[in-house]
């Protein structure tokens, strides 16, 4: 990864401010559709940090399931419930706690990670005694030797969840007969 | 991989996280909730990248991957929950969900 060209130092400054942008308007806009299509700005951004962090399977799985799969089921959701939507909405929550919250965690965590920064090990710094080789991207194959090997277990019961998943989600879903609900 | 752009990367996904919490605070619709806890767990996807990238280690990218399959599963066992609850309790504000109150 050439990080040190200057396009990659803008690359990575352009999606930043896309996905904390798009982020912020996630959770700010009152009209739910936008702020899934906000969502799914924030989703191809951090497939974007992906694609720079050499993590390009990963960009892919995120961009496929992701927006693909996850946020048109979410639009499908908000486009089913819309006259639900139109209800008499409750008094909106005041955001002074919560922005105080939220805003105190970053600050915990923003310094933590600046104090804690010099501790991470430095891949390509030769100056440290040659402990830590710049290690390489990991690769596809290597990624799915690891899913069939050490991780089969995991991937097993992932597979489990999903069929867990595809059950109770229609069985919740699924809308009564007439006929059921007389029982 | 510089330790800049490293630091930079995980104020970028500790960012996303306060915001994701912020969101599940105070969004009162169930939906909404929903979007915000997506933004959560791409923060700690991209921290599993990120900490993977610098130790050149595969299984971070692994448990990437099985963060994204179980955010999958949770939108849509979410989902049909929220199509059920507008079905039976009409609404999709959670302080109106009180079907379980005794």
């Amino acid at each position: 990864m050439a990080d040190a060209s200057p396009i990659f130092s803008v690359v990575l400054w352009t999606l930043t401010l896309l996905v904390i942008a798009s982020g912020v308007l996630v959770v700010t806009l009152s009209n739910l559709f936008r702020a899934a299509l906000s969502l799914g700005l924030v989703l191809l951004g951090v497939a974007g940090l992906f694609v720079l962090l050499e993590a390009e399977f990963l960009a892919f799985v995120q961009v496929l399931i992701y927006v693909g799969a996850i946020l048109t089921l979410v639009v499908f959701a908000i486009m089913l419930t819309a006259r639900i939507h139109q209800s008499p909405r409750p008094q909106p929550r005041s955001w002074a706690g919560p922005a105080l919250l939220s805003t105190a965690l970053f600050v915990v965590l923003a310094t933590l990670i600046r104090t804690l920064a010099p501790c991470l090990p430095a891949p390509g710094s030769e100056g440290q005694a040659g402990l830590m080789p710049a290690p390489s991207a990991v690769t596809l194959p290597q990624l799915g030797q690891e899913l069939v090997t050490t991780l089969i277990l995991p991937f097993e019961v992932i597979g489990l969840v999903f069929v867990a998943v595809m059950v109770g989600a229609i069985a919740v879903a699924a809308s009564r007969a007439p006929s059921a609900s007389a029982e | 991989m510089t330790s800049g752009s490293v630091t930079h990367l995980l104020l970028v996904s500790s960012a996303l996280f306060s915001i994701g919490i912020f969101g599940v605070l105070t969004r009162r619709n169930a939906i909404a909730i929903l979007l915000a806890i997506e933004l959560i767990l791409n923060a700690a996807a991209l921290n599993f990248v990120v900490f993977g990238r610098l130790m050149g280690s595969v299984q971070a990218q692994a448990f990437t991957l099985f963060i994204i399959a179980l955010a999958a599963c949770e939108a849509a066992v979410g989902l049909a929950i929220v199509l059920a609850l507008s079905r039976t309790a009409r609404t999709v504000w959670t302080d109106q969900m009180n079907l379980l109150k005794g």
